[in-house]
């Protein structure tokens, strides 16, 4: 077993914290709570088409 | 007026200036809004790409959102250089600086309160993955089954310490999980990686963040670096330090595994 300590950060560790962390904000033109859940979700589905064989998790929900 | 207004973060006024060559969403060097002692950090977007529609269009684009998403952690990592940044949520965007005012103002408490909670303190990232089993021994199709209950007992046999790893893996990353969250003053448990995204092999099996003082940051590393060659089959990855994105919302936040993992503490 090896710990592994990456000096570049990838993208999923970074999307983890950008997309789920950080204070969510509804402000005058800020995507609501809802919609950054949604973010997810299409990027789930993103995903799964780059990478036909493996099925997303998620229903398409819009 | 022309331009909207990204928001990267809300810290505390600070004296040492950001790096110069900084450059952060759309190419806009962040700037400074300072209103009822708090800062945000801003960055003029234009409307084309950053009202709603094309945001939401935009983020669609793995390629256009990894820009952005880089681009929003160099700056809270240049932040994070000079002061304790609360980030806010990719995607941030006012129409203008009053809009930006107005949301300090309505969260001016809140936002004070949490960055004195977080201030001095980062996060550090731990994943712990069991390695993809592997290939049955290459001498193994010579010990072809004679009988139909010879091959029934292989099976078994091959299913059996396939649970075992299994279980084996649950248990470590519970184990650390623990024994991280004593070091850590909070911890979250992020839903596990989609390795379609991560590339990563092995299967994810742990996906969590830990709020550590700076202070305590080595003792912290150096728990996870005991973990080196505790369970053969089992890889652990560290990231960090972050900024402490995890930890910046007022609610708990949603985490898929905090369910599957009843044995997970959260403290609060």
């Amino acid at each position: 077993m090896t710990v592994v300590e990456r000096r570049e950060i990838a993208l999923v560790d970074l999307l983890d914290r950008l997309l789920a962390g950080g204070v969510v904000i509804t402000g005058d033109i800020t995507l609501r709570i809802a919609d950054v859940d949604l973010v997810r979700i299409d990027l789930n589905a993103l995903i799964s088409s780059v990478n036909a064989n493996v099925p997303s998790p998620f229903e398409e929900s819009r | 007026m022309i331009g909207l207004r990204y928001v990267y973060a809300v810290c505390r006024p600070f004296s040492t200036p950001l790096q110069a060559q900084l450059s952060g969403v759309a190419g806009d060097p962040p700037r400074l809004l300072t209103h009822h002692g708090l800062v945000a950090v801003v960055s003029h977007v234009p409307e084309a790409d950053f009202a709603e529609e094309p945001l939401r269009a935009h983020l669609e684009d793995l390629d256009w959102l990894t820009g952005v998403a880089r681009a929003h952690q160099g700056v809270i990592d240049a932040l994070t250089t000079v002061t304790t940044p609360l980030p806010l949520r990719l995607g941030t965007v006012f129409r203008d600086d009053s809009g930006v005012r107005t949301m300090i103002e309505a969260r001016e408490e809140s936002f004070r309160h949490t960055l004195d909670r977080l201030e001095g303190r980062v996060e550090w990232g731990v994943k712990v993955f069991l390695e993809d089993a592997p290939k049955p021994e290459a001498a193994a199709p010579a010990a072809r089954p004679a009988s139909g209950r010879d091959y029934l007992r292989q099976r078994r046999s091959q299913t059996k310490s396939q649970d075992e790893l299994w279980q084996r893996a649950e248990l470590f990353a519970t184990q650390l999980h623990e024994t991280l969250s004593r070091v850590a003053e909070d911890s979250r448990l992020h839903a596990p990686q989609n390795p379609a995204l991560s590339g990563a092999s092995g299967r994810n099996v742990l996906n969590a963040a830990y709020l550590v003082p700076r202070a305590g940051s080595e003792e912290f590393v150096e728990k996870v670096d005991q973990t080196k060659g505790e369970l053969p089959g089992i890889r652990v990855e560290l990231t960090g330090p972050w900024a402490a994105y995890s930890f910046a919302g007022d609610t708990a936040p949603e985490s898929a595994s905090d369910e599957e993992r009843p044995n997970a503490k959260e403290r609060s």
